[in-house]
């Protein structure tokens, strides 16, 4: 372990950059997009330093660790304050920090009409300095603090137009969301704390040896609903859709690149646990399969381009999770899935931005057509992204979707060819729905409303676009060149053994490369050949009706929670009501009744307040004659 | 007979040397220095001196001593602790003394008279209100690091007879204030007889009046129990009466509310730890060997303290009032460190004497700012909605309400409970939930304030909040800075505290 003072500059950066916002107030509207992107843009150059130096020593002297403060020490309970930069936090650092930074140019351009520019880039400083002390802490206790940052500054930013009430309810609805996955979080730590007696990671680690597996399961299965209410991961996924309510810069950074893929974050650190727990592994894998589908299945019904880029997140983040379920085979894959969809996904989110700029903020694709020549920077890099979602070689998505799902073929049995199939299947349903994305919005004939005058959006927002396509062009080939990625991150994870080999790499490549032919196909003959209707058709199957309504996740929800927790909340205030109020108000009576009956005793006589401390010296003479007899 | 030319550590001294001297400088420069400098000389000689001594007692916290002064103090870790904590909240308390608005212009003047009018016409502000503090410091200095019991009530009468005096120069209902400074005067002397006779009969019963002689001789186990007995019951009379402690409390309403509030202030934050670290230090010293008998009386002290403080507390409408019961029901709380009697209960009430001292003079110091034309605003009614005419003093306040409760990221919150396990680790647990339960009923008239001031409608009277002075801004700031930094980082503190705090015997 190396020790370093250099890494609390990078969460402090952003802090204080947020921090300057938020206290300058209107005197910083000027300049204050200026200072926000500077101080994400330094946090990215720590961040490049410390890979530098990381990149100089040996494997075993790459994590790095810095003690802040004794933060709790209370009998047995010792928590520092401490933060720890390994293989696997430097990819998030890079991630978060550069595509943060990007995406900061991005809304200086994107924003530039708002006049709270200023408080949106203090929030989006926030985010980046929560999110760094996230994957930075060294303890879950220490995670659990930018794990709430995070969620407080999602909160802030989906709700940023919260004049509209539609906007606010979509932020408290993630709000709420996610406090089921935060509340996993805080079990898991307690759980771990009660067997283990730690929450540092190297101390649980340790312990983990030893630890029952029912103990380890337990905390296992706590991380993982963390994991889904952060991720947007079946069952806590409702709310995604709705964040996109936010600014769609938000939604490229928080909601498609960073913060959602958290839940990887976190099962990939606790890989000592999952891998002690074969259950809760196998729960994390469920939840992945289920969410692929589920997420993709949603894209193809939805007309807004932001909702169905946002199930497609989900999707791709349920492919991450699956491979992080696969153990230690899988964990290095889904962090190249992360990188990869990081690039991809943020690039074509600021592409839907970008549309939307020239659109009037028209959301609806099938308002939209024809945008290619009017916007082709906008149509090349989104159509980048595509081709890499679509893992279509030499593109990002190829190296580390295929890879995925070869490892789920592999993983041997009937759990490998069931998820095998799913990974598959779900490459295929992407490919279509990616593909109608593309179509209803660049091509075909211009269906647009009249005000409608599309442009290409200025240089301050395609220059961030190109960068991402850059990386979503190149980046699957340079992660997985010579294993580079999984070498990287090997140290960090157990050993794994040769599993059973049920198709080789290129049958799978072939197999996947042939699902998304099919998916495109289907697409084109669907809504290329055929009129698109400028009003989305009413008399479709009962299928397009239910994936219309997010597969029903929302009635769902409220028939079976929000109205049982109604009744139930019903009968609460009732017995509270008659039985606690009752109680305390009683209590209450009681106490202020003796209290007004000893308040005579303050009679504001010297000589009575005299008489009273004699007594009391008598009192106490007597006492004692009783202790003496 | 044959005369000993005394020999003493000047510097293990200098702390309470350095207020002496600047107090004398302080009654000179009122004698002599113009009525216009007068103000800012005495404010800079007061506070100068203030860090000067804090500096000091800074530079001696390692050092270890029985023989400072002959034998009449001991200066060890908790001694070093315990004035560091006085002079920190001395320092912030001056902050609040240095606005004259609160002080009678002419304090030996007759309330009303031509005399007072022409005084306050003319701007003739007497000071003297500085160095009568200094030497209350002085004085409380001396308290908790006194060795013997001559000492010790040398000390006592030291930092009373100026509290007696500023408790008397309230500019406003000066009727109330000089009958509140007579009323702690009277009373403060009849509980110093009950320490003299208690010193007395142990003497009686150890023939030695140093802490170490009665030590050996409880150790030893050789006198009449019974003199040791009314000895150490008497004595407590005395100390249970500065901390304010059911049944000797009955003057702390009535002063609290009627002397100026900045003396409030520094009179319920100082006193408390000058007079806990005397208690501490002799308890924990002289008669930790006889704790069978003095420990049950203590325990039913504490608990009735504890929920004496907290239920009257709840009937009362006055802010100040309150606070003066919230600090009988502190007292309680803080002689359950005294009652621990272990190592932990020690580091507890030294860090809880600290943080309930500052939390109370930020308290204190917002009462000074909300008024009206005729002067503070105390009637709790009229606090109505203050969080919605003035939300940082509200907001202010709340924490400091909030600390005073226990609430968690508060200091108040690791004070409780580092002083409640001590307690308990030592077997005495009907003191912990009596503490416990009252901290609950404390709660409640607590966070009524809160509500009261954030959730209910103002009520259109003129009342306004006065814009903080910069000095009040700094108390305030200070002691917010503080009450938070200690409940959400108390380690740093904990530790220091844990380091020193030994007693030597």
């Amino acid at each position: 372990m190396t020790t370093s003072n250099s890494l609390v500059y990078l969460i402090a950066l952003p802090l204080l950059g947020a921090t300057i916002l938020l206290l300058a107030g209107r005197r910083a509207d000027k300049w204050g997009h200026i200072l926000g992107t500077l101080m994400s843009a330094s946090a990215f150059a720590v961040g490049l330093y410390q890979l530098s130096q990381m990149l100089g020593r040996s494997n075993e002297a790459r994590p790095v660790t810095q003690k802040l403060f004794e933060w709790i020490s209370v009998g047995t309970f010792n928590v520092d304050a401490g933060l720890l930069l390994d293989q696997l936090s430097i990819c998030f650092v890079l991630l978060i920090t550069g595509v943060g930074t990007l995406i900061h140019i991005y809304s200086i351009s994107y924003m530039s009409h708002d006049h709270d520019r200023r408080r949106f880039f203090a929030y989006l400083n926030l985010f980046i300095a929560a999110m760094l002390l996230l994957v930075l802490g060294n303890s879950y206790l220490n995670l659990y603090v930018g794990w709430e940052g995070v969620g407080l500054a999602s909160y802030l930013l989906i709700g940023f137009w919260n004049q509209k009430p539609a906007y606010a309810t979509a932020s408290k609805k993630a709000f709420v969301m996610n406090r089921i996955g935060d509340m996993g979080l805080s079990f898991a730590i307690m759980i771990a704390f009660a067997t283990l007696g730690t929450v540092s990671f190297e101390g649980i680690k340790a312990a983990s040896g030893t630890a029952s597996t029912a103990a380890l399961t337990a905390i296992g299965i706590m991380l993982l609903v963390a994991a889904t209410g952060k991720s947007a991961q079946f069952p806590l996924q409702a709310w995604l859709g709705d964040a996109m309510a936010g600014p769609t810069p938000v939604s490229a950074l928080i909601h498609a690149a960073t913060m959602v893929t958290a839940g990887v974050y976190l099962i990939t650190r606790s890989n000592f646990i999952f891998d002690a727990a074969p259950t809760a592994q196998l729960l994390v894998v469920i939840v992945g399969a289920i969410t692929l589908l589920f997420g993709a299945l949603i894209g193809t019904a939805k007309d807004d381009i932001k909702k169905a880029l946002a199930a497609s997140t989900m999707s791709q983040i349920g492919y991450m999770i699956l491979g992080a379920g696969l153990g230690p085979v899988g964990y290095a894959f889904a962090i190249m899935h992360l990188l990869t969809h990081g690039f991809f996904k943020a690039g074509m989110f600021l592409g839907a931005g970008s549309v939307m700029h020239g659109m009037n903020d028209e959301v609806n694709m099938r308002k939209y057509g024809a945008l290619r020549k009017f916007m082709p920077i906008t149509f090349a890099t989104f159509g980048l992204g595509y081709l890499a979602i679509l893992g279509v070689p030499p593109f990002a998505g190829f190296y580390s979707k295929d890879m995925i799902i070869e490892t789920a073929f592999n993983s041997g049995g009937s759990k490998g060819i069931i998820l095998g199939t799913v990974t598959l299947l779900g490459a295929g349903i992407t490919a279509f729905y990616m593909t109608r994305v593309m179509i209803l919005t660049f091509t075909g004939k211009a269906r647009w409303d009249e005000e409608a005058h599309p442009h290409e959006s200025p240089l301050l927002m395609w220059l961030p676009m190109v960068v991402l396509a850059v990386g979503s062009v190149s980046s699957g080939f340079l992660l997985s060149r010579g294993d580079a990625l999984v070498n990287w991150l090997s140290p960090l994870f157990a050993e794994h053994g040769e599993h059973s080999e049920l198709m080789k790499p290129i049958v799978v490549s072939g197999l996947a490369l042939a699902m998304v032919a099919i998916g495109v196909a289907i697409a084109f003959l669907k809504y290329s050949r055929q009129e698109v209707a400028a009003v989305a058709p009413e008399d479709v199957s009962v299928f397009t009706k239910i994936a219309r309504q997010d597969l029903m996740q929302d009635r769902f929800n409220e028939a079976v929670f929000m109205r049982t927790g109604q009744q139930l909340t019903q009968v609460l205030v009732k017995t509270d009501e008659a039985v606690i109020d009752g109680a305390v108000r009683g209590v209450g009576r009681l106490a202020l009744g003796s209290g007004s009956i000893l308040r005579g005793m303050q009679t504001g006589f010297v000589r009575s307040y005299a008489a009273l401390i004699l007594i009391g010296a008598a009192l106490l003479i007597a006492a004692i004659w009783v202790v003496v007899q | 007979m044959e005369f000993v030319a005394p020999v003493l550590n000047y510097t293990l001294l200098s702390p309470m040397l350095i207020l002496l001297g600047g107090a004398l400088i302080g009654v000179l420069v009122e004698a002599f220095v113009s009525k216009a400098l007068r103000p800012i000389t005495q404010l800079s000689i007061t506070l100068g001196s203030l860090v000067l001594a804090l500096v000091q007692v800074w530079r001696i916290r390692n050092e270890q001593s029985m023989t400072a002064a002959m034998g009449s103090v001991i200066i060890d870790g908790p001694a070093v602790l315990m004035q560091a904590s006085i002079i920190i909240i001395s320092i912030i308390s001056v902050f609040l003394i240095a606005d004259t608005e609160h002080f009678t212009a002419l304090a030996a003047a007759l309330p009303g008279s031509d005399e007072e009018r022409h005084a306050l016409q003319t701007g003739n502000q007497v000071t003297e209100v500085y160095p009568l503090t200094l030497f209350a410091v002085a004085g409380m200095l001396l308290f908790p690091i006194s060795s013997d019991l001559i000492t010790l009530f040398v000390a006592l009468e030291m930092l009373s007879l100026p509290l007696y005096l500023m408790a008397g120069l309230s500019r406003r209902r000066r009727l109330a204030s000089q009958e509140a400074a007579l009323k702690y005067f009277l009373l403060g002397a009849f509980s110093s007889a009950f320490f003299l006779f208690g010193a007395a009969f142990l003497y009686g019963y150890s023939s030695s009046i140093t802490f170490a002689g009665i030590r050996n001789a409880v150790v030893g186990g050789a006198g009449n129990d019974v003199f040791l007995l009314i000895g150490i019951a008497f004595l407590s009379v005395g100390l249970l009466f500065k901390v304010g402690a059911f049944p000797f409390h009955a003057w702390s309403p009535d002063v609290y509310q009627g002397a100026p509030t900045p003396v409030t202030a520094f009179m319920a934050a100082a006193t408390k730890v000058a007079a806990f670290g005397a208690m501490l230090r002799i308890f924990y010293t002289s008669f930790a060997n006889a704790q069978w008998s003095w420990s049950p009386m203590l325990v039913v002290i504490a608990i009735v303290t504890m929920l004496f403080g907290s239920l009257v507390a709840i009937a009362q409408r006055d802010v100040k009032r309150m606070l003066a019961y919230s600090s009988i029901a502190h007292a309680g709380f803080l002689l359950s460190g005294v009652i621990a009697l272990n190592k932990a209960g020690l580091e507890a009430s030294i860090f809880y004497l600290f943080a309930y001292g500052v939390a109370t003079v930020g308290g204190f110091a917002i009462v000074t700012l909300v008024r009206d034309s005729a002067g503070e605003v105390t009637d709790l009614n009229r606090w109505k909605g203050l969080g919605k005419r003035s939300p940082w003093v509200a907001t202010a306040f709340a924490i400091f309400l909030l600390s005073f409760a226990g609430i968690p990221l508060t200091s108040g919150f690791i004070g409780k409970f580092a002083i409640f396990s001590a307690a308990y680790e030592n077997g005495a647990t009907s003191v912990v939930i009596a503490g416990v339960l009252s901290s609950a009923i404390a709660a409640f008239f607590y966070i009524r304030v809160i509500v009261l001031m954030f959730f209910t409608d103002p009520v259109e009277d003129g009342t306004s909040v006065e814009i903080p002075s910069g000095l009040t801004s700094i108390a305030v700031i200070f002691s917010l800075v503080i009450t938070i930094a200690l409940g959400v980082f108390p380690a740093p503190v904990l530790n220091f505290i844990s380091d020193l705090a030994t007693f030597i015997r």
